[in-house]
Parts: structure tokens; sequence; C-alpha cells
């Protein structure tokens, strides 16, 4: 029931070949009207795609995870979030320990990386780590690790690199023919009778492409990834067993007004909710490269069992159009019937509260960042720059001498 | 000579189902394989940690020696039941979760013990390792019903009868977390 939903990407894989026609047709046009030959546009347009996608192949994760400022954490940094990391994983049966990733960012956040399975990545804000409790952080770590599992990003990086190409080409291009006209028109003058006309139809047929294929890109490009959003959501439900986990969590998450500083429109769709929102406004329902969050959060709270198909009826609960569901047919057939787990009991009292969780993550923080920390004997903690030369230090509170 | 190429090329086709269909099962019963490994994995450091947290607590609980006693004789029973089948070992388990669920409620009680920073690592440990047991008991479960289910439906029943591929059981162990906790008061 697991590579099942993998699979069966029956869908994705039409609609991205339906971006790759489109980036054909944009290069055989522009190509027709630049060089008065098609291919010259197909050859420059697979270059240019070509080039993005050995980018992609060869940087994209550390280049991701770079332009987040993502720092990588190891076991002790963290142990509860390395703890959580590693449950989902049995959970959900993935074979490699995927690589820990924290933003310091009071947004609530996460996301994966990771093309090839068995060198993948998740990156969770600081904030996050603060706001939730185990059962959250798990809903979230197995919404990232279904990303992974059901090979989401390689998916959506094969769409970015689409949708980067079809922009770029259409931007340069309008560009040029716009400078084209403004110096006079060369071309169209210049040409005479019947193919003055066809030219002019080419023409036409260029300048329709520059407007609608980025649109029509970008269009496709939401309908993949909220598709993958919807899966990745019932995915995390079927390992923890527990839908209310994920839906509490999403439901911190869009009523965070805090906005993530270093998300931008290439690195949105990755995230589990769009970091973009108006300013001061919550997230929920803004977006367009996620379902709204309100109605995730409905579909897990309406979930009776936790297999894929109780999701699927969910989805048509909450939608009431009967008929089609949302995950693929080979998922639901697979699995039966799932009951749910009831919360953990260490949710209640046994749990470390926020103000702890605080304390905690602040630490990994202070830790990632090669800060020394020294226990003064008053009980007051020092943390020293990594760049902290000296061999003794005062200590602020009580005024002894601690030697480093 | 025609008849002889198509019931060769039926030949042909039932080998290259056949290879399929017994190569989809080997699969399956590695990934059992592999997921009951993992329990394995995840028992053993429960087992390894029980001792640190032994020499912690006892500090601390000087006067709940039955406790401790029981949580460590359960940690040695399992030990010794480690390689026997999978009904003798999960009751040996079972107690094990029970007894150190039973540690962590009367724990609740000794602040100064809740304080205690190696303690609450050792809790933290205890907690996710609980969770990865009954995770990755969770995981051979339903590898085990795909495999199992695998080795029912029909064409690759067939298979199955011949190359000898049996039906697995299943893994139940109650964890402490899922035992119910003793519930403590403090009115």
């Amino acid at each position: 029931m697991w590579e099942q939903i993998g699979s069966n990407q029956r869908k994705s894989v039409i609609l991205v070949v339906a971006m790759a026609l489109l980036l054909v047709v944009i290069g055989y046009v522009l190509g027709l009207y630049f060089f008065g030959n098609g291919m010259g546009g197909l050859i420059i347009a697979l270059v240019v795609w070509a080039i993005l996608n050995l980018v992609g192949y060869f940087q994209g994760d550390s280049i991701l995870l770079g332009m987040a400022k993502a720092k990588k954490i190891s076991r002790d940094d963290h142990p509860r979030l390395y703890n959580v990391v590693e449950e989902m994983k049995i959970a959900s049966g993935l074979e490699k320990m995927p690589d820990i990733y924290i933003i310091d960012d009071q947004a609530l956040n996460a996301f994966a990386t990771g093309r090839d399975i068995n060198k993948a990545a998740v990156a969770v804000t600081s904030g996050l780590l603060e706001k939730l409790n185990r059962d959250e952080l798990q809903g979230v770590i197995g919404h990232e690790l279904a990303h992974i599992k059901n090979r989401d990003v390689l998916l959506m990086t094969m769409c970015s690199i689409l949708l980067g190409t079809i922009v770029i080409l259409s931007w340069y291009a309008s560009r040029v023919m716009f400078f084209n006209a403004m110096v006079g028109g060369r071309r169209t003058s210049s040409s005479q009778g019947g193919g003055g006309a066809a030219q002019l139809i080419i023409l036409a047929v260029a300048l329709l492409l520059m407007i609608l294929a980025p649109i029509a890109a970008q269009l496709i490009y939401f309908a993949v990834s909220r598709k993958r959003e919807y899966l990745a959501d019932a995915s995390s439900a079927l390992y923890t067993r527990y839908p209310d986990g994920l839906a509490s969590a999403l439901e911190k998450l869009g009523a965070s007004t805090c906005q993530l500083k270093s998300a931008n429109k290439a690195t949105a769709p990755m995230y589990i909710v769009n970091p973009f929102r108006k300013k001061g406004m919550a997230a929920s329902d803004l977006s367009s490269t996620h379902p709204p969050i309100s109605e995730r959060i409905r579909i897990l709270r309406a979930m009776g069992g936790a297999s894929p198909s109780e999701y699927d009826r969910a989805y048509q609960q909450i939608h009431q159009k009967g008929g089609r569901g949302i995950i693929p047919g080979s998922a639901i057939s697979a699995a039966g019937a799932i009951s749910l787990r009831a919360a953990s009991p260490a949710a209640g009292k046994k749990e470390p509260g926020e103000m702890q969780r605080k304390r905690e993550t602040s630490d990994a923080l202070w830790k990632v960042n090669k800060y020394r920390t020294i226990d003064c004997e008053c009980g007051t903690r020092l943390r020293l720059p990594p760049g902290f030369r000296g061999n003794r230090v005062r200590c602020p509170h009580c005024g002894r001498t601690i030697s480093v | 000579m025609l008849a002889a190429y198509i019931i060769g090329g039926i030949v042909v086709i039932l080998a290259v189902i056949f290879v399929a269909l017994y190569n989809a099962l080997v699969k399956l019963r590695n990934q059992v394989k592999n997921a009951w490994a993992q329990i394995d994995v995840q028992l053993k450091r429960r087992h390894d940690l029980i001792p640190n947290l032994m020499e912690t607590v006892k500090g601390y609980m000087k006067h709940e020696r039955e406790t401790l006693e029981a949580v460590t004789k359960a940690r040695n029973l399992a030990q010794q039941v480690a390689s026997s089948g999978a009904g003798v070992r999960s009751r040996a388990e079972s107690e094990l979760g029970a007894a150190l669920g039973k540690l962590i409620a009367v724990a609740e009680s000794y602040p100064d013990l809740k304080a205690n920073q190696n303690f609450l690592a050792l809790q933290e440990e205890l907690t996710s390792t609980e969770n990865k047991i009954s995770f990755s008991r969770q995981y051979y479960n339903d590898s085990v019903l795909r495999y199992n289910n695998q080795t029912m439906v029909f064409p690759s029943s067939l298979v199955a009868g011949m190359a000898g591929f049996k039906a697995d059981d299943f893994f139940e162990i109650t964890v402490a977390a899922e035992k119910e906790t003793p519930k403590v008061s403090f009115t």
C-alpha cells in the first residue's frame, strides 16, 4: 500500500508532459519568429532547459537549503526533533535517515528536499519546534517524509525547471520583440505580400504564447503541487495513525502571522504551508500552490480511520460532489481499514511545555552556530561566540572569574 | 510449425509472468524481514537504555525498590528470550513495557528527579523508543499484510504454492504507552 501511492503518478506525469509540450511549442514558435526556423528556437529552448536541469540536479538541494538559511543539526543538538524524524522514518519504511536542518525563524513552516530517496533532507523552522507538541510535530514530519517517499520532490523539481525555462524564454523574447518594435519593426516592414501576412500571424501567435504560456505553466505547476499536498497529508495520517495531530499542527500553522523571511516564489511550493501571506494576515486560504489550510484541516478531522481510502472518503464528504476523489485508485484498493490510535499519553503532563521547548530549541541553535556553553556556579549559563579567544571569562551575574 | 511457435510463445509468456510474480513475492518477503530486523533493533535499544535509567533513578527513588526490581527483572527476562519465537518474546516485552510504564508514572511524584537533566534526556529516549517500537511493529504488520495478501490472491498464489512462500505471522506486543498506566493521584 506504500509504494502504490508513490508509483501511481500517472496524472501528475501527464501534467508534466503537458508542460514539456508547452515548452516545445513556445521554443518552436519563437524560433519561427526570430530565425524563420522553428528548429533553431527549439534547440535554444532545450539548451536553456538542460542548463537549468544540470544546475538543479547537482546543486538543487544545497541551493534550496542555502536560500532558506537552514543549518544542519545532529542528534545531540535537538534529540526530540531527531527522534521524531527517526520515528517517522521507521513508520514510512524509508531506508535511510534523512538529514535534518533547522531554520532560525519564528514563522511556522517546514519543507523536504532530495530527488534521491536516499539523499533526502527535511528542514523545520525554530518557531515550529517551539509551538508544536510531539503529536503535531510527528504529523508535520510525517507529511514531509511522505513527500520524499512519494517522490514528490523529484516531480516538483522537474516541474519547476520546466516552468523556469518557459518563464525565462518568454521574458527575454518579449523584451527583444518590444525592442525591435521600438527600433522600427525592421522585420515586418522588410517583408512583402504573403510573407508579411504569415509573419504577422507568427507574430500574433508568438505574442499570445509569451503572455499565456507562463500563466498556463504556472497553473499546471499549482495543480501538480496541490495534488501532492493532499497525498502527503493522507500519507502522514497513514504513518502516524493520528490525523488529528497534523490537523492541529495545521491549525497552529494557519493561525500564525509570522512571515518566513527566507522564502521566495521559487521555493514556496516546497513548504508544508504556503510561506507567503499578506502582511499580518493568517496563512489560511490565500495560497494557490497549496490547498486551503482550512480545507486540509476539515478533511483530516473528518477521518474515521487512518487509511488513504478513509482520507478519500473525507475529501469527498467535504466537497460533496461525489465520485471523484483525490487519492489514486490503487492506493485505495490496496489498503484495508486501518484504525486510528489515541493521542499519545505523553501529550499531557509528561511532555515538555512551551517554555521548555523554547529553551531546547534555542539551545540547539546556539550549538549549531558553534557557541560554547559554560555553566557558572551561580547557575548562570554563559554562551561564548565561536570567535572567542581568551581563556578566562567573568560571570556578569555573580562576578566570578571562570577559566574556559 | 506454426503450432510449435504458438506453444513456444505461450511458454515464454508464462515463464515471464512466473518470474515477475516470483520476484514480487521475494521483494515483499525481504521487506517483511527488514521490518522484523527493525523491531529487533528497537527492542534491543530499549534493553540497553534500562541500566542507564536505573543508575539515574536509583539515588532518588529509594522507597521504590519493588518497582525498580520489577523493571530489572522484566528486562533480564526479555533479554533471555530475545532469540525465541514471536509469541514468547511479545509476552516478555509486554511485561517490560508495563514495568517501565509504572516506573515512569511513579517518577512523576519525585520533583527532584523530574528536574534532573539526565533523567529528562533518558525519558525522551525512552518515550521515543516506545514510539519506534510501535511504529516498526506497525510497518512490520503492514508488510506482513501485503505479503500474505500476495501469497493468497489468484495468480501469485500458484507461484507461492509452488515455490513455498508461506504466510507470515503478525507481531502483537503491548508497549508501555498502550498498556493502561497505573493512575497515581496526589490529592
